[in-house]
């Protein structure tokens, strides 16, 4: 099979390294896990970027919390895939949910994504666009009026009471829904950091890393595709709100950049067994993706431009493009740490006097194709999603009124 | 009393009385519980002995000790296991590292193919201050890291002290392969699952030795009860000193090595 990407082994072998021999294999976790994360810590950004407006009266962004919620979902809906996808027996993984292993950290994550999915988000975004949905079953086609009718659960009932029992319904969700997200999100660190045998793994900050780091991501990609969709909807975007997320983002990323450093700190000053070969590998393979792209472009860089943006005059038109090239930045340092953890952690031996290499492949089961449709999808379920509940504030307001004049009419 | 406030809103009527006067009750009914719940447990944890080696569960309780002073190298554990228990090729249920410790303090570590076929006559033997042959396994360890995360509980300890996967149950995740900090399982790409060495369970459970065992010219491997204090290994772990691998992680491995040097990992 054609390699699209190989870590240059031969480059850092050296005389007296020595890996296991079931470690000169392929590694075990590929490009697919490395997505596992990354789509699981969008899930939890958005979803604390959404909760900023509802719990702590953040109206600045309020443009962008429907915008959130959905992302969240659409997410969601794909995190399960490159699971389930790099599975060597995918059609027995209904086991981990009737059969869950109690002490294991993996088993918990289907009754954690359930209980996230059903419990906070899908209930949460019925409760925010119930009223929507009812005012649109009035004056959609036949297809869609049974679609939306189903989606409302067959609750039409549009009195003052109601939609307030949806409003405390909802703020009542979020606020179940900000530990639920800090706990998807911490135990996917978990996952990683509980393993004693792997120590670029083990550590008790990584859950926290993992959620900080989510965070930061979260908040950007919405950032990204608000301002994306603003664009492509020829709307005028709201820069009051643009600079609110940008002040979140840079609070955010204090946060993560300081625990990541804390981190790199923390193991060179403890200097254990593992310094040494951690040492060789972040001066090798990983140099580039740990300290220019995670940690220089995805993070520093960014965190620098945003505080100076906070003082700086310039005009909407350049603030805005500079938010743009800010929040990918960050988006891509995000990636990158999942996979300085991922691949990172696998690319030396558990002799700690090897490296090891990982190809990365174009076709087949863990590809780059597979990795790409799965990386794609989430964007095509929000796209529907939006077509379906628009979570667009200039739409609410027509909406509103039309249905208001729909209501007065009736 | 603001203006805005009616004569007599602040007046507690006796149903409002009895609803505080019940919740008060439920308040301090379920505070006395917690408090007493969390003496009991509190006393209990105290109570709790310390036992920093525990015994052994049951009465066959197998495990394997290997004397690195005895074996020689010639790999016929690593091909008798390939063969008894159709290992893919290029992968290792147990596989043999050669130390070599040269005079400037440098150590050479390799295991081409395994051991399977032996080593090469390759360093001269004037620049060697010392070399010996590391047969390596599962540790079929008590706390076993891989037996923890396995999230279907497809790899697990049978009564007998040996961990095993099953094959039919396991969903391959690869996470116990994550776990295992010594490099003892691996991918089977025939089964699509966690693969690791059994001890020969199919062999062991009808009174047989493990092929590794059955097949070592210089009885470097020793199988048998540690529960049983007349066995083999037993005595052999009590007659010498005796040491596991990667003790630090506390993962209560049972493959005990006898000649057990600082520069083996």
């Amino acid at each position: 099979m054609w390699s699209l990407f190989t870590h240059p082994m031969s480059l850092f072998a050296q005389a007296g390294t020595y890996v296991f021999p079931n470690e000169k294999n392929e590694l075990q976790w590929g490009i697919l896990i490395v997505l596992y994360p990354y789509l699981t810590g969008l899930v939890a950004g958005a979803f604390i970027l959404a909760s900023l407006v509802r719990v702590f009266k953040a109206d600045a962004v309020k443009p962008t919390y429907r915008l959130a919620l959905l992302t969240a979902l659409a997410f969601l809906i794909c995190a399960p895939l490159p699971l389930v996808g790099h599975l060597g027996h995918p059609e027995r993984a209904y086991e981990i949910m009737f059969t869950p292993h109690a002490t294991s950290a993996m088993a918990i994550f289907g009754f954690v994504y359930l209980w996230y999915l059903m419990a906070v988000l899908l209930l949460e975004v019925y409760f925010d666009y119930r009223k929507d949905m009812v005012l649109a079953a009035q004056k959609s086609g036949m297809i869609m009026k049974c679609a939306y009718t189903l989606f409302t659960l067959g609750v039409k009932d549009l009195s003052p009471k109601a939609l307030e029992f949806d409003e405390k319904a909802g703020r009542f969700l979020t606020i179940i829904g900000i530990p639920s997200a800090v706990l998807l999100h911490g135990y996917v660190g978990f996952i990683f950091g509980s393993l004693k045998g792997n120590p670029w793994w083990s550590s008790v900050l990584m859950p926290l890393i993992f959620l900080l780091s989510a965070i930061v991501s979260g908040i950007a990609m919405v950032f990204v595709i608000w301002m994306a969709t603003t664009w492509f909807r020829k709307q005028k975007l709201d820069i009051k709100c643009a600079n609110a997320i940008g002040r979140y983002l840079m609070f955010a990323l204090v946060f993560d950049l300081t625990l990541e450093t804390l981190d790199i700190v923390h193991r060179i000053y403890e200097a254990g067994e593992s310094l040494e070969i951690l040492r060789l590998l972040s001066s090798g393979y990983l140099y580039y993706t740990i300290f220019i792209v995670q940690l220089f472009l995805g993070g520093i860089v960014p965190l620098i431009v945003l505080a100076v943006m906070q003082a700086a005059k310039m005009s909407d038109a350049v603030r805005i493009r500079y938010y743009f090239v800010l929040a990918l930045m960050v988006q891509i340092g995000v990636f990158t740490m999942r996979w300085n953890v991922v691949i990172g952690g696998q690319l030396f031996s558990k002799t700690l006097l090897g490296l090891t290499t990982y190809k990365l492949e174009l076709i087949g089961k863990e590809g780059f194709l597979i990795f790409l449709t799965v990386l794609s999808l989430p964007f095509v379920i929000l796209f529907v999603l939006t077509k379906i509940l628009p979570p667009w504030e200039d739409h609410e307001e027509n909406d509103s009124l039309q249905g208001k004049a729909a209501v007065l009419a009736g | 009393m603001t203006p805005e406030e009616k004569p007599g809103e602040n007046t507690m009527t006796r149903t409002d009385f009895l609803a505080s006067a019940a919740k008060s009750a439920v308040l301090i009914g379920l505070g006395a519980g917690g408090y007493a719940s969390f003496n009991s447990l509190t006393s209990k944890l105290a109570k709790r002995k310390l036992t920093p080696v525990r015994g052994y569960p049951n009465s066959t309780w197998y495990s394997m000790a290997i004397d690195i002073t005895t074996c020689i190298g010639c790999g016929k554990c690593v091909e008798a296991c390939c063969t008894e228990n159709d290992v893919p090729p290029e992968h290792f249920r147990t596989w043999v590292e050669r130390y070599v410790v040269k005079n400037n303090g440098e150590v050479l570590i390799d295991s081409p193919e395994g051991g399977k076929n032996g080593f090469p006559d390759d360093i001269p033997e004037s620049d060697i201050a010392k070399s010996f042959f590391m047969p390596k396994m599962c540790n079929h360890c008590d706390e076993s890291p891989c037996i923890q995360v396995c999230p279907v509980g497809a790899t697990f300890l049978s009564p007998e002290g040996v961990v095993l996967v099953d094959y039919e149950y396991c969903i391959g995740c690869c996470y116990c392969i994550q776990s295992c900090p010594y490099g003892s399982r691996f991918w089977n790409p025939k089964r699509h699952t966690a693969d690791k060495c059994t001890l020969c369970y199919h062999r062991i459970t009808k009174g047989k030795l493990p092929a590794c065992v059955e097949v070592c010219p210089v009885k470097a491997r020793i199988f048998g009860n540690l529960a049983d204090p007349n066995s083999e290994i037993s005595k052999f772990c009590r007659d010498n000193a005796v040491m596991t691998l990667k003790p630090h992680l506390k993962t209560g491995a049972k493959v005990f090595y006898k000649g057990l040097t600082k520069e083996a990992v």
